[in-house]
């Protein structure tokens, strides 16, 4: 009975609230969307820019348009060995957390056995050591074991350091599989692996997506870590390249801005393609 | 997905033939079995699932362990030595760095600006994102896009943001120059390096960057709020505003909450957007550094691991102590209804 109720107000309400104030409202939101978007438009267009532009007139628009920084830049060698890098680092990092992640939060959501707690705890408690808290030891004992200025001296640490919000998301979201499926299954004659392909995996999609792409971005822009541990050049992800490259040529704004500026394209179009996902998967983090 | 889902529940319709004609030993139907493997899995179990527990639990323990709880463990160690990184650490020092830490001013400053931006965000971020959230929240066209643009910057790296930035914020940069166009002469300043407006900018990047991830929190928390509630309070007469406020914002808590907490660590942990912009020397005069650029700057730059470390621990106390102390009397209520409704 409630429900035709309330079907029968939506239509009434939503006119009414597009009518209340609605140029206010759009007002407040494009000012919104000016003050979040206008550094990053300056960076871009200050690409397109020569340094005599940029110098008589800080604040203004390319005129004439000039695509040379950005060709320079692509042109170069330095730019794309820094893609691969941030790509293999982040690719690897996000393939270890989903894998090590899942594994571990099916055992925890779906086995009993002793120390069960105990492990869920301990793996809880890694919230509370953030990665800027063992950045000096963690440093020390990636040295110690040899893997400075390696690719895999960043991805461990981050595939480690990713961990715990991993296992808090996903295992309510295995736990939630009803028992009737995974009996359904046994007696089907599916083992508890068999079960964990099968079913687990299709099953909690959504869950390792949302994993996988707060995972993939924050590798991309991590700073900190690769810092301590790379310190030779061909082993730079974006993020240290950027800075390299601004303090190297530090007189040449434009350039800078046109290298800032690409560094940022595979982030964003990452996120334009799973910004449903991303947004969508937060709602469920929260909730719990 | 759906044709196998059907299978499982044929499959389970079908079982309660075959086993009520199984055998004399297992003369029961489907649901007393439930109960039965439930039983058994939790009297004990067989060494295939303790392998398996192992094989699936190992890998993942041991990349924990090794580069989360170790570290963490050798920090507290190394912090009792005075020890340059090289060789087995000898020169036993007891408390001394401690010490040291808590008579340095320039500690005890970036201590004092973590605690300035950890309350300023609290109080610029949480209002301004309440607001955001409610304005987004209203049926509009182009909210999907404008939800999407809210969040880019929280998605663009510190470096970039740090490196835009501060070409912006220069003296003779983009900002003061648009300013002067504009004919705000007035308010040109020298945003980085002025120590009394230094933090304000920092906060105005800070909030810039992260008002995104609370907006969307927010929007999300809002969107789970059944629409009768408000629906309702509109029937007995309550205005927009009384609504949001009896409403809306009582519901929101939970959600604001967390979200305080984790701006919270997050504040007491800032790093990478304050040593980009004012760099490992600049900011303790420009009045920005925080506890994280100290321990990078006295720690591992000077070369005194063993002094780094005890700054560690103490950065780590801190936000330890500050997030006890924050679930003790605020969070509580909320995970434990967190918890409940999960399980439910």
């Amino acid at each position: 009975m409630a429900t035709p109720a309330v079907a029968a107000h939506r239509p009434t309400r939503a006119r009414r609230r597009l009518a209340w104030g609605s140029p206010s409202v759009y007002f407040v939101a494009l000012l919104l969307i000016g003050v979040m978007l206008a550094p990053i438009v300056y960076i871009i267009l200050g690409g397109f820019r020569t340094n005599a532009q940029i110098t008589t007139d800080p604040a203004g628009w390319p005129k004439p348009w000039n695509v040379a920084n950005y060709l320079d830049v692509l042109g170069g060698e330095v730019f794309w060995r820094e893609v691969v890098n941030s790509t293999v680092v982040a690719g690897c990092t996000t393939a270890g957390v989903v894998a090590l992640g899942l594994m571990t939060s099916f055992i925890l959501a779906r086995y009993r056995f002793r120390g069960r707690g105990a492990m869920y705890s301990l793996f809880a408690a890694g919230l509370m050591f953030p990665l800027t808290v063992a950045i000096t030891p963690l440093y020390i004992v990636v040295r110690t074991i040899g893997l400075m200025n390696t690719l895999p001296g960043v991805i461990l640490p981050q595939i480690a350091f990713a961990i715990p919000t991993t296992i808090i998301i996903l295992v309510p979201f295995l736990r939630a599989i009803p028992d009737d499926i995974q009996e359904a299954a046994s007696i089907d004659g599916c083992g508890r692996l068999g079960f964990f392909w099968r079913m687990v995996l299709p099953l909690s999609m959504p869950g390792v997506i949302t994993v996988a792409i707060l995972t993939f971005i924050a590798s991309w822009n991590s700073y900190l870590l690769p810092l301590f541990i790379l310190n030779r050049e061909a082993t730079f992800t974006l993020p240290l390249g950027v800075q390299a490259f601004a303090s190297q040529y530090s007189v040449d704004t434009a350039k800078v801005l046109a290298f800032t500026s690409l560094s940022m394209v595979p982030a964003l179009v990452f996120f334009s393609l799973f910004q449903r996902r991303i947004v969508g998967g937060l709602t469920g983090a929260v909730k719990g | 997905m759906s044709s196998s889902d059907k299978s499982v529940q044929l499959a389970a319709g079908a079982s309660a033939g075959p086993t009520a004609v199984g055998g004399g030993a297992v003369a029961v139907a489907a649901p007393p079995r439930a109960v039965r493997a439930k039983r058994k899995r939790r009297k004990g179990i067989g060494w295939p699932a303790r392998l398996e527990i192992a094989l699936m639990t190992g890998p993942t323990l041991l990349v924990f362990v090794s580069f989360v709880i170790l570290p963490v463990a050798v920090a507290a160690f190394y912090g009792f030595f005075s020890w340059q990184g090289y060789g087995p650490p000898q020169d036993f020092v007891g408390f001394r760095n401690y010490v040291l830490i808590f008579q340095d001013a320039t500690f005890i400053d970036a201590l004092q600006h973590n605690a300035v931006i950890v309350v300023l965000s609290l109080v610029i971020q949480g209002p301004a994102a309440v607001l955001l959230a409610l304005l987004l929240n209203r049926k509009m066209r182009g909210q999907t896009l404008i939800r999407v643009l809210v969040f880019v910057p929280y998605v663009i790296s510190e470096v970039v943001v740090g490196t835009g930035w501060s070409l912006m914020l220069q003296g003779d940069g983009a900002v003061n120059a648009l300013l002067g166009r504009l004919g705000l002469d007035w308010l040109r300043n020298d945003w980085l390096s002025d120590p009394g407006m230094a933090i304000w900018t920092l906060m105005g990047i800070l909030t810039w960057k992260y008002i995104g991830f609370a907006v969307i929190l927010f929007l999300a928390a809002l969107q789970g709020i059944p629409d009768e509630l408000t629906e309702a309070a509109a029937i007995d007469g309550a205005s927009y505003w009384q609504i949001q406020r009896r409403v809306t914002l009582p519901l929101l808590g939970p959600t604001i909450r967390i979200w305080a907490f984790l701006s919270m660590i997050g504040a007491l942990q800032l790093f990478d957007l304050v040593y980009i912009i004012w760099g490992q020397y600049v900011a303790a005069t420009a009045g920005t550094s925080t506890m994280a650029t100290y321990m990078v700057a006295n720690g591992r730059i000077a070369g005194e691991y063993g002094y780094g470390n005890a700054v560690a621990v103490v950065l780590f106390l801190i936000s330890l102590t500050a997030a006890l102390v924050y679930q003790r009397f605020v969070l509580r209520r909320d995970t434990e209804g967190a918890i409940t409704e999960a399980r439910t």
